[in-house]
């Protein structure tokens, strides 16, 4: 499989990259773990490929405010093993540590992965649960979306024309907060079928806070509000979550495709839901 | 575009296409056959290699991204006509069967080790999740590993 021919370039800073993504059907490579299979297929076939491992400032991670800012070169590897990250927000950790293998893992970025916007992919139920903000750059200026804004559709995302994704801000957990990624795997591709990713933190023998993100049951991956309002205030029983797990996919115009039918992931997304908030709750204490 | 990658401790410059793929410069440009062809798909792992120290699949990588940097493949691990302890390990327990998955399992393996010197029998499946090997040989691998760990330990 060889991908239509293309012109290679490697700025070594922001403001060079920019001006190359401006000219026409240019494309940004991060780990490209996505693209590249896709340039195989020949399904994407840019022009010029401006690869972006000589910039400079899109590799860290950095705790600032009651946030843990991860640049957007951090790869799954990076952040599964990373100290900060398992302690600050073990959720990612988690999620990260699901993605692919372990040779996807040192190569697949986690802006990679948001501007790709698979609607399979991990992340996305995490960073929901997590109400995560996505900072963008162009030329012109910087501007934060929250993950719910930036991931609009199935591979489709907020980003202009000539815009990078640069930094993705996580709130550093609380204390006693639980939290838990549960994913059914689809075995050949390593993604998930269905995704689901809890936190829950408790005061006073009550949940104080319930955040439920999916991923891979629809075309959009989402935040399952209605799932966390049946569970804020309550005890958090086992009747109590299997209550609120059972309308997760109330309304959700579920995905269909030969290894799940509607119906089936439904079903899924329902079961995963109820494992990611028992493990979360146990987490929580 | 020119290109200058040190593999398996040898500096090379070659001018290749942009598009040309590692996997096909390892194994057409510099006659490396030891990193195999599987799906091409990124899915087998037969094509593992290690760059900069980090286990890849080199279907899935252009060449020209590995400018300035060192490549590890299979024919790299021994040393002196001394086979790598892992290498020795899968011969021992027969980590293989037909062998067309064998360089791909070791390179993972390698970075596996690097990272858990002593895995569980679970780490080191969930470790060698990205590696297929068609005839289903993963016991004897699994024990490979097993043996390799053991040996690098001692």
């Amino acid at each position: 499989m060889i991908p239509q021919n293309f012109e290679y370039a490697t700025p070594n800073s922001l403001a060079e990259a920019f001006k190359l993504l401006g000219e026409s059907n240019a494309k940004a490579l991060a780990g490209g773990m996505s693209l590249i299979p896709l340039m195989k297929l020949r399904l994407a076939a840019p022009d010029k490929l401006i690869d972006l491992r000589n910039v400079p400032g899109l590799n860290s991670i950095r705790e600032e405010g009651g946030m843990l800012r991860i640049g957007a070169l951090v790869t799954h590897y990076e952040l599964e093993s990373s100290p900060l990250v398992r302690s600050r927000c073990p959720l990612l950790a988690e999620a990260a540590s699901q993605i692919g293998d372990i040779q996807v893992r040192n190569m697949g970025t986690i802006g990679g992965s948001v501007a790709h916007a698979d609607p399979a992919a991990d992340y996305p139920a995490s960073l929901h649960a997590l109400e995560a903000q996505v900072k963008l750059a162009k030329a012109g200026g910087e501007r934060t979306l929250a993950i719910g804004s930036f991931l609009q559709d199935t591979f489709t995302t907020a980003l202009d024309a000539g815009e990078l994704v640069v930094e993705i801000s996580v709130p550093v957990e609380a204390a006693g907060t639980g939290v838990s990624y549960q994913k059914c795997v689809q075995p050949a591709s390593g993604f998930a079928i269905v995704g689901v990713a809890a936190r829950i933190r408790k005061s006073g023998g009550r949940i104080a806070l319930a955040r439920v993100g999916v991923t891979g049951l629809s075309g959009k991956p989402f935040r399952a509000a209605n799932v966390e309002r049946l569970l804020e205030g309550a005890a958090g029983s086992a009747g109590d979550i299997s209550k609120a797990a059972a309308v997760v996919a109330d309304g959700v115009d579920a995905n269909n495709d030969l290894h799940a039918s509607a119906d089936y992931r439904k079903h899924l997304a329902r079961v995963y839901t109820a494992r990611a908030l028992a493990a979360a709750a146990r987490k929580a204490g | 575009m020119n290109i200058t990658v040190t593999i398996n401790g040898t500096r090379h410059t070659h001018q290749v296409e942009p598009r040309l793929l590692l996997i096909h410069y390892l194994r057409e440009v510099l006659g490396l056959t030891g990193p195999h062809i599987g799906c091409e798909t990124s899915l087998c792992g037969a094509c593992t290699v290690a760059v900069d120290g980090k286990a890849v699949k080199s279907c899935t990588m252009f060449a020209v991204q590995c400018d300035g940097r060192e490549v590890l493949t299979i024919e790299g691990l021994a040393s002196n006509g001394n086979l790598d302890p892992i290498q020795l390990a899968f011969w021992e327990e027969h980590g293989l069967q037909c062998g067309f998955c064998t360089p791909g399992m070791i390179m993972t393996t390698k970075q596996l080790l690097e990272r858990n010197p002593s895995p569980s029998e679970t780490e080191i499946r969930h470790g060698l999740d990205g590696n297929l090997c068609r005839c289903t040989g993963y016991q004897h691998i699994v024990n490979a590993v097993k043996a390799a760990a053991a040996k690098m330990g001692a």
